[in-house]
């Protein structure tokens, strides 16, 4: 039993369904990426450097308030299975789980806080806050930056602010984004109009894992692309506020499908709802898709029942593979995973009766 | 025009950067632009693009790098590397090609300078340039918002500190 076992049983910070604007902003993010001067970046580094990095990193961990009681994960004590788990829960990016050589990651026992040390930069800070916080996170990181900071001397230049290993990350070294769950927009066709205007106004925006992976669950990643030139709060103002109107549009398109195509909605929930209660084999591609139903007909009032939205976030975390085997503490075949995952969800879905 | 993919369908996804002088056009169809979805996005990450250019080998290039032989002092890093990648080797490398890498920044980023949050650990003259420029960021919103009795007073305090400066850099100089 490692400390990463700890978490299998705790909902994870960006699916406690709390927090403003929750049933459609799933979660709020800010990722800070520094450097250390004196070290090469992550392509140019030598292995000695590495480790002796990640030392340096760990007792300014040790030394910083806010951080002194997180756990201080040494890739070397993890098997692959934590890193795919600790992917799943967004606490590593998966270019962090897939690197090769010493590297660490630095987590807050409640998974509010993620330091991951020698990811693309020396440090990739995120914050994750429950729902529509964008500010709040950014207070946050911004207070445990100062503290690790006093024990760290970071790459700065007086006119390109925190340098960074790829220039768009240069100056603020800030990415602040939030987790969107558009199933209402995506029904009615609407996404990629907005996904297109978003593109115009310098936002980007990815599936569920991050760069490069395909918006599974209706869920998408909406994150500012420019991060100079800026102040920080003036980054974090302009997403929030291209996300409050994302919001309204989700609204909107969740009350339309109510309204005007009442039997096509209530017919995907209900159908969603039998084949996740009656399955027998379910990959989390399926299973993820048809959750993201039952949410909307959940949120939307379709069904009395004591399940509530985090229920169902959590059920959508632990039926992903790697915490599939966590919860069966054995190493299983994707054939087994699909039965198990099937298994688990009838189990969860008890309290909804069809 | 057909896509630069499968070349069959019509292309329906247009997209140009300027990336070093070179100007980049991907023509794509909806299906491609859809596979491609592991290793393209909707939006046009710079560094993921010059990665990804051996992939669309039927992409448009107009222009020469003349970059080729930039190496960086500290870490020995070429920039013929940084093109393929898009990451550098070290703080040192914006230095080294900082003749290529700003114009670049600025156009990727739109901007040339910071004007966020600063470390404390700074020496006092990259501080004040820093805050100097900060002064400067607020007298321009402030103009643009027709603010005029803050924007004063915001003229007034960056001229102190250039007087001030100037001062040192006699006092420096003597």
């Amino acid at each position: 039993m490692n400390n990463v076992d700890e978490f299998v049983h705790q909902p994870a910070e960006w699916l406690r369904a709390t927090g403003p604007a929750s049933d459609i902003v799933v979660s709020s993010r800010i990722r800070l990426a520094r450097n250390i001067a004196g070290y090469p970046f992550l392509q140019k580094i030598k292995e000695a450097q590495r480790k002796e990095l990640v030392g340096v990193v760990q007792s300014a961990v040790a030394k910083s308030e806010r951080m002194k009681d997180a756990f201080y994960l040494r890739y070397n004590d993890l098997t692959d299975l934590d890193r795919q788990f600790l992917v799943e829960r967004h606490l590593v990016s998966r270019e962090h789980a897939e690197e090769e050589g010493d590297r660490a990651v630095a987590i807050s026992s409640n998974e509010v806080v993620s330091l991951m040390v020698i990811e693309e930069d020396h440090l990739r800070l995120q914050i994750f806050q429950s729902g529509f916080n964008l500010l709040e996170a950014w207070r946050i990181a911004s207070g445990i930056d100062d503290e690790l900071e006093k024990n760290l001397n970071y790459s700065f230049s007086a006119t390109l602010g925190y340098l960074t290993a790829c220039p768009t990350n240069v100056g603020s070294g800030l990415r602040a984004s939030c987790m969107v769950h558009l199933p209402g927009l995506v029904l009615t066709k609407q996404v990629q109009k907005v996904l297109q205007a978003l593109a115009k106004l310098n936002l980007a925006v990815r599936g569920l894992y991050g760069e490069g992976t395909q918006a599974t669950g209706n869920l998408f990643q909406f994150s500012n692309q420019i991060t100079l030139g800026q102040q920080e709060e003036e980054i974090i103002d302009n997403l929030e506020c291209v996300i409050r109107q994302v919001v309204e549009h989700e609204k909107e398109a969740r009350q339309y499908l109510r309204d005007k195509r009442k039997a096509k909605y209530e017919d995907q929930f209900w159908r969603s709802l039998g084949v996740l209660k009656s399955a027998r084999v379910i990959s989390s591609q399926e299973a993820t898709q048809l959750l993201s139903l039952v949410q909307i007909g959940i949120h939307g009032g379709l069904v009395k029942s004591d399940l509530t939205i985090q229920d169902l976030n959590s059920l959508f975390l632990l039926i992903q593979p790697a915490h599939l085997q966590k919860l069966a503490n054995k190493i299983l075949s994707a054939g087994e995973r699909d039965v198990r995952r099937a298994e688990l969800i009838r189990e969860r879905l008890v309290k909804v009766s069809i | 025009m057909n896509c630069n993919i499968c070349g069959v369908n019509e292309a329906t996804i247009h997209l140009t950067e300027i990336i070093n002088s070179q100007m980049i056009e991907i023509h794509l169809c909806e299906t491609c632009a859809q596979e491609k979805g592991t290793d393209f996005k909707t939006h046009f990450n710079f560094g993921d693009l010059l990665a990804n250019l051996a992939d669309f080998d039927k992409a448009v290039v107009v222009g020469e790098p003349k970059e080729g032989a930039l190496r960086c002092s500290e870490c020995g890093m070429a920039y013929t590397e940084f093109t393929k990648t898009g990451r550098l080797g070290c703080a040192g490398c914006y230095t080294s090609f900082a003749k290529v890498l700003v114009p670049l920044i600025k156009r990727v980023q739109r901007a040339s300078h910071h004007v966020g949050k600063k470390p404390s650990k700074i020496s006092r003259d990259v501080r004040t340039s820093h805050d100097l420029r900060l002064l400067q960021d607020r007298l321009r919103k402030c103009v643009q918002s027709e603010e005029f009795e803050e924007a004063a007073r915001l003229r007034d305090e960056i001229k102190q500190i250039h007087d001030a400066m100037k001062k040192s850099k006699k006092a420096k100089n003597e």
